[in-house]
């Protein structure tokens, strides 16, 4: 086989390892299903439980995207703001890592006294968990322009709004995708915890009351839907990415 | 006849405090429809006259004048080209060209509508460089005298009244700057534009100008100004000539007397 259907291949194989190990680590330390469930059992308990793991999944997807959705906005408009003028950038600077320093889980008591329980809160944690990387990765993108490529712009009376559309915002467009496939994970985060806590229905909850059920198989199950959901919307931002911004990498390649 | 563009005794200080000043006492005039080099050492705030000129940066002390007016705020009748090529990378290098005209008014409101016709220009503007058909190219699928080509199209493309040129040749082969030479003195016999050259290069300066200015080391101010005879047009093979190596010869004289003082 030629080397670059190995690299094809590699991300199944590898995951087939991962999971063939884990298998044959559980059954060698016969260790207990309470403990570590094997893949197998995992796997016995996703097809029990399809049907709940299916609208759970689909309820959580909804939240994160939701949450995701929110963040793009506000952080777009947010790293925009910051990244445009040095003293927001003074200003907003330590409110902004203040506030990213503090541990979303407390927040979401807050968000239940606030909006009471349901769909609101997982979103709205998924959305302060993941806005802030959106918003620094902007403001850098925008704050890193090359004073040439700005002269040329000015030299020709271009308004900042000009300079903004035509260089700042596809300039940042790399950097927000690279923010934003940390931030959809962080997003799943958000709308989990946000779930477990303040929700009747998504994955968080169904967790918390599988573990209430010492059902160990489901929780893993469910944990398994949230890492393979994970991956997926991953891969779009992937795509994505590769259509708007397949300057960026080439040109660097170019330059190598 | 009055000057086009006119510097008058300019201080320009960077970051607007009492450091050293890049350029002090500079006065300067060109005018219209003249063809202006200036040379002088490394770092002696050419670059800066040509911010300085086109309101990119505010001198601490003095007037600049351009066509008339007072230059307060950066203005929009000019075409710049910079030493290097700063072309858009996520733009092809049609799209770059066309930048100008999203921004510069009237063509700003006719761009929308009158698209085919300016691609025409740009089109048009690339061959006479010797870039036909590379438009559709990103600008890093150019080698670096492409991409120099193009950002002199860029310059143009609006049809400025002064053209700014910063060492725009300065990464080039030869042979291809001397190709280039030929298209900007066609470009400024055909239109008639003002344009400033700074340069390393003197052979270019002198093939090129009516005028040749040297300036001091920093701080940088202007020390000699030379007239360039040569009728126009002129041919590359002036530049084999003995009068023609003469007046080289006497600018190194200038720029080396600068230098020695630094
Ligand atoms: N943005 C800036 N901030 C502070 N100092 C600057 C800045 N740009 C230029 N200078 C200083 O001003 C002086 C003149 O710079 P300038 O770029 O005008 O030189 P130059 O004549 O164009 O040089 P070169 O021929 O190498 O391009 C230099 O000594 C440089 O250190
Ligand atoms: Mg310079």
């Amino acid at each position: 086989m030629t080397r670059s259907t190995w690299l094809r291949l590699a991300p199944y194989l590898f995951t087939l390892g991962f999971f063939a190990l884990w298998e044959i680590a559980c059954r060698a330390l016969s260790i207990s299903n309470f403990v570590l469930p094997p893949p197998s059992a995992v796997w016995g308990a996703l097809v029990q439980y399809q049907k709940p793991l299916y609208t759970n999944a689909f309820h959580t997807l909804w939240m994160t995207s939701l949450g995701f959705a929110l963040s793009i906005v506000f952080g777009l408009a947010l790293g925009l703001l910051v990244g445009s003028s040095k003293l927001i950038y003074a200003g907003l600077s330590p409110l902004l890592v203040g506030f990213n320093s503090i541990p979303k889980v407390a927040v979401v008591p807050i968000l239940v006294i606030w909006f009471g329980v349901g769909w609101l809160p997982p979103v709205l944690t998924a959305f302060v968990i993941s806005f802030f990387p959106i918003v620094v990765n902007v403001a850098t993108g925008l704050a890193t322009i090359e004073p040439e490529t700005e002269d040329v712009l000015k030299a020709l009376g271009a308004s900042r709004l000009d300079i903004m559309t035509k260089v700042g915002i596809p300039r940042s467009l790399p950097y927000l995708f690279g923010a934003l496939k940390v931030s959809i994970t962080l997003a799943y985060v958000g709308s989990v915890i946000g779930e477990q806590n303040a929700s009747n229905l998504g994955l968080g909850n169904l967790i918390t009351r599988a573990s209430a059920d010492f059902n160990v198989p489901l929780i893993f199950a469910a944990l398994l839907v949230l890492a393979v959901l994970g991956v997926f919307l991953v891969a779009i931002v992937d795509v994505v990415e590769s259509r708007m911004t397949g300057w960026a990498k080439r040109s660097q390649l170019s330059n190598a | 006849m009055t000057a086009f563009v006119e510097l008058h005794d300019v201080t320009h200080v960077y970051g607007g405090g009492d450091g050293p000043p890049a350029v002090e006492g500079l006065s300067l005039k060109v005018k219209d429809g003249e063809f202006v080099a200036i040379v002088g050492p490394s770092g002696c705030g050419k670059s800066t006259l040509m911010k300085l000129a086109t309101g990119l940066q505010r001198a601490k002390s003095g007037t600049v004048i351009v066509d008339g007016r007072e230059v307060v705020e950066p203005i929009k009748i000019t075409g710049m080209a910079f030493q290097n090529p700063v072309m858009l990378p996520w733009r092809t290098t049609l799209q770059n060209l066309l930048l100008p005209l999203e921004i510069v008014q009237p063509h700003r409101s006719r761009l929308r509508a009158h698209k085919a016709e300016y691609v025409a220009r740009a089109e048009m503007l690339l061959e006479t460089v010797g870039l036909k058909g590379m438009g559709s190219k990103f600008p890093w699928q150019l080698s670096g005298g492409m991409q120099q080509r193009a950002s002199l199209c860029r310059s143009l493309i609006h049809e400025p009244k002064l053209l700014m040129l910063d060492e725009p040749f300065g990464a080039l082969d030869a042979f291809t700057r001397e190709e280039l030479w030929c298209v900007i003195r066609d470009l400024h016999a055909q239109r008639g534009v003002t344009v400033i050259l700074v340069t390393h290069d003197l052979r270019e300066a002198v093939f090129l100008a009516d005028r040749v200015f040297c300036m001091s080391a920093r701080p940088g101010r202007i020390i000699a100004e030379r007239e360039i005879g040569f009728a126009r047009p002129r041919d590359l093979d002036i530049t084999y000539t003995p009068e023609f190596a003469a007046i080289v010869h006497e600018l190194r004289g200038h720029i080396r007397e600068a230098r020695a003082v630094a």
